[in-house]
């Protein structure tokens, strides 16, 4: 990434990756709800894709989550690559049978004859009063379910080149994009380029305490960073982007220099991301780590509609600083 | 029976048992309905109110001429699209603009918001946001009428776009089998969020595609009072007396956007502005006036009182506070000792 590259939202970094990887590969075509023109995904995502590409490679499809995921399973047995829309995370509930018991297995049932290399794409609430079915962070039920692999960008950068590698993996890829990032901006880089999966970013380098994140909660990491450094403390702050594959190197490389880790996620914390991490870090680093790990994540309730409810709900920057605060 | 879904088909004057009482009831619903979405688009336009808000405009007649038929014990489920289902089945203005603001006199203490109503002391029993959702809970509400002996009804409210989803065929395969009193209510109001009907189905009817799982199906005028008071008594009494559900195709049309702020790029807007031009708010009023002989003063009293309770209902939402901190954990379980900690 140099600083020269263009400045685009993270909306249309992922609508960049799904241009280039359409331009490339006839196998690859999208389905989903409202995904044409000229509404172009809610989201925007796919704007401009199905003027381009036509209406048979960019799909609208009635609202059918179950037969959105199975219809991509089905193409992609057969070599294609479908990139399939789920409007809302919440809403994988529903297509949750495809999802689990079919194309995060097939590979394996089939002892290697077949593979599912699709991408599923679907946007993540939180934060904007969109109540409790349109605003969970369901990383950790892709996680437990072996199969799926899961991708969180937190940039317009990462949300490229790792769109673009899950497009191309040959596994099912859950692209989670973050509503809250959606229109932020950065560099891009132009033309085409990966992100490998399971390889970590770290964001902003320090010495004291490591917070380990993604998505979402990485802007409000780095926020109370800099509110932190002001104070002396110094964090560094890994963004994992991808959950599955793993980054163990990187986690353990970076909490082996600080001694200290807090990790953030917007999904629930009770059986959350964080508690693997946690435990992956005291294992390895036992005897080596100068405060337990903290962990810091949703609440244990449905997402709360008032305002004043939802934002004590999520972590966010300044119970994130409190937190570090009180280890460092 | 093939009908087109973008002609509705009413009986236009029949007038079957409406009487001038009921005929007043379901204006006086249908107004207060109607005023509390301009008091709302107000408020969100101007900044002074905040909340996601999924327009009925175009949409009052079903519900305010279905629960003309249904007692305050009947159950009743919707849809985020569903502000005027929760107004005619009986939910207390000043809750359920509170909860629409999420203050702690709303309905759900302010922790549903707009997309989750529910007053089970009204029988709205459940408001749901995941579409198609709503459908297999009714039949089990139905069911349970059934199995406790009760002559209650449930009515199931949903959009067209439902209809896509699996959960909706089986609900109506089940509900057929065991013959539960549950009415199916689908607004067809032509799209489903940006998709126009004829983009997302081949069945022409509704009405018809459901039939074939063994029950009544009609497709109705949805926004006819009279057409829809005669389908409503018939579907809501057919259930109540044991012969089963009812599938109601209620042909309407949605006037504006998905949500509001959303778009209407993809609307015709000639079609817009002709089903605007026949809003039946404003259609069933000239009916009252012209066709029932109705007197204008008696109609103004109703929408003046309509006018000053949606204002006391937004003015003491505004006034509300919010949920205090507790509420976060609270009503996740029954029991606190549960939460893990
Ligand atoms: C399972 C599911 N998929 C997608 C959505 C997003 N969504 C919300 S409303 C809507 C359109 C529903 O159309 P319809 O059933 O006709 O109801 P209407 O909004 O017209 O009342 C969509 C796709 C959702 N809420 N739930
Ligand atoms: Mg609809």
């Amino acid at each position: 990434m140099t600083t020269d590259d263009p400045i685009h939202t993270l909306s249309e970094a992922v609508n960049q990756a799904m241009d280039i990887a359409m331009a490339e590969d006839p196998d690859v075509f999208a389905l989903g709800e409202d995904i044409e023109d000229p509404i172009g995904g809610v989201m925007k995502g796919t704007k401009g894709l199905s003027t381009k590409y036509g209406r048979e490679r960019v799909r609208n499809t009635p609202i059918s989550e179950q037969a959105i995921v199975g219809a991509a399973i089905g193409a992609s047995l057969v070599g294609m690559r479908p990139i399939a829309e789920v409007m809302l995370m919440d809403f994988f509930a529903v297509a949750m049978d495809q999802v689990a018991n079919h194309a995060a297995k097939l590979r394996y049932m089939s002892g290697g004859r077949t593979n599912v290399p699709i991408t599923i794409r679907t946007s993540v609430g939180g934060g904007r009063q969109f109540g409790a079915q349109h605003s969970q962070s369901l990383e950790a039920w892709m996680m437990h379910i072996p199969g799926l692999k899961v991708a969180v960008p937190s940039t317009p950068h990462d949300a490229k080149g790792l769109l673009y590698s899950c497009i191309f993996d040959d596994d099912p890829c859950i692209f989670m994009e973050t509503m809250s990032l959606l229109f932020t901006r950065g560099p891009v880089p132009p033309g085409r380029f990966e992100i490998p999966l399971g390889v970590a970013d770290v964001k902003r380098a320090g010495d004291d305490v490591t917070v380990v994140t993604w998505g979402w909660q990485v802007p409000e990491a780095l926020a109370a960073a800099e509110t932190l450094a002001d104070e002396g403390i110094s964090v560094e702050v890994v963004d994992l982007r991808t959950l599955v594959p793993l980054d163990r190197d990187a986690i353990l490389r970076s909490v082996e220099k600080t001694t200290r880790a807090v990790v953030v996620h917007a999904a629930t914390q009770f059986a959350g991301p964080g508690a693997e991490i946690a435990s992956l870090v005291g294992h390895e680093l036992f005897g080596r780590l100068s405060a337990p790990v903290e962990r810091l994540g949703a609440a244990y309730s449905p997402v709360p509609y008032a305002a004043e409810l939802e934002s004590l709900h999520y972590p966010e920057r300044k119970r994130i600083a409190a937190a570090i605060r009180a280890m460092a | 029976m093939t009908v087109s879904t973008t002609q509705p088909v009413g009986s236009g004057g029949a007038t079957d048992g409406l009487t001038d009482d009921a005929a007043l009831r379901i204006f006086r619903t249908v107004t207060t309905i109607r005023s509390t979405e301009d008091r709302i688009i107000r408020g969100l336009s101007s900044g002074e109110l905040r909340m996601t808000y999924y327009t009925v405009r175009g949409q009052e007649v079903i519900p305010a001429a279905i629960c003309e038929h249904l007692r305050r014990d009947d159950y009743m489920v919707t849809t985020y699209r569903g502000m005027h289902d929760c107004i005619a089945k009986g939910i207390p203005l000043d809750e359920l603009v509170a909860e629409m603001c999420g203050k702690v006199t709303g309905t759900s203490k302010g922790k549903g918001g707009p997309m989750h109503l529910s007053d089970p002391q009204s029988g709205l029993m459940v408001t749901t946001g995941v579409v198609g959702g709503g459908l297999p809970i009714a039949v089990g509400l139905a069911l349970s009428s059934k199995l406790r002996g009760t002559d209650q009804v449930t009515v199931v409210n949903f959009g067209d776009g439902a209809t896509s989803i699996g959960a909706t065929h089986e609900a109506c395969n089940l509900a057929a089998l065991w013959e539960v009193p549950v009415v199916f209510v689908c607004q067809n109001n032509q799209y489903g969020e940006h998709t126009k009907f004829a983009d997302y189905t081949r069945s022409p009817s509704l009405a018809e595609r459901f039939r074939g799982y063994g029950m009544e199906a009609r497709t109705v005028d949805g926004n006819s009072v009279p057409a829809m008071h005669e389908a409503a008594a018939e579907a809501i009494g057919r259930a109540r007396s044991g012969s089963g559900p009812v599938f109601l195709e209620c042909l309407t049309y949605r006037l504006g956007g998905h949500s509001f702020g959303a778009t209407t790029e993809y609307m015709d807007p000639e079609e817009l502005s002709q089903a605007e031009a026949n809003e039946p708010v404003g259609r069933y009023r000239r009916w009252l006036v012209d066709q029932r002989g109705i007197g204008e003063d008696v109609l103004a009293d109703i929408e003046a009182s309509v006018v000053s309770n949606v204002e006391a209902a937004v003015g003491a939402a505004k006034a509300s506070p919010p949920p205090g901190p507790d509420e976060l954990l609270t009503d996740v379980f029954s029991n606190v000792e549960a939460l893990p900690r």
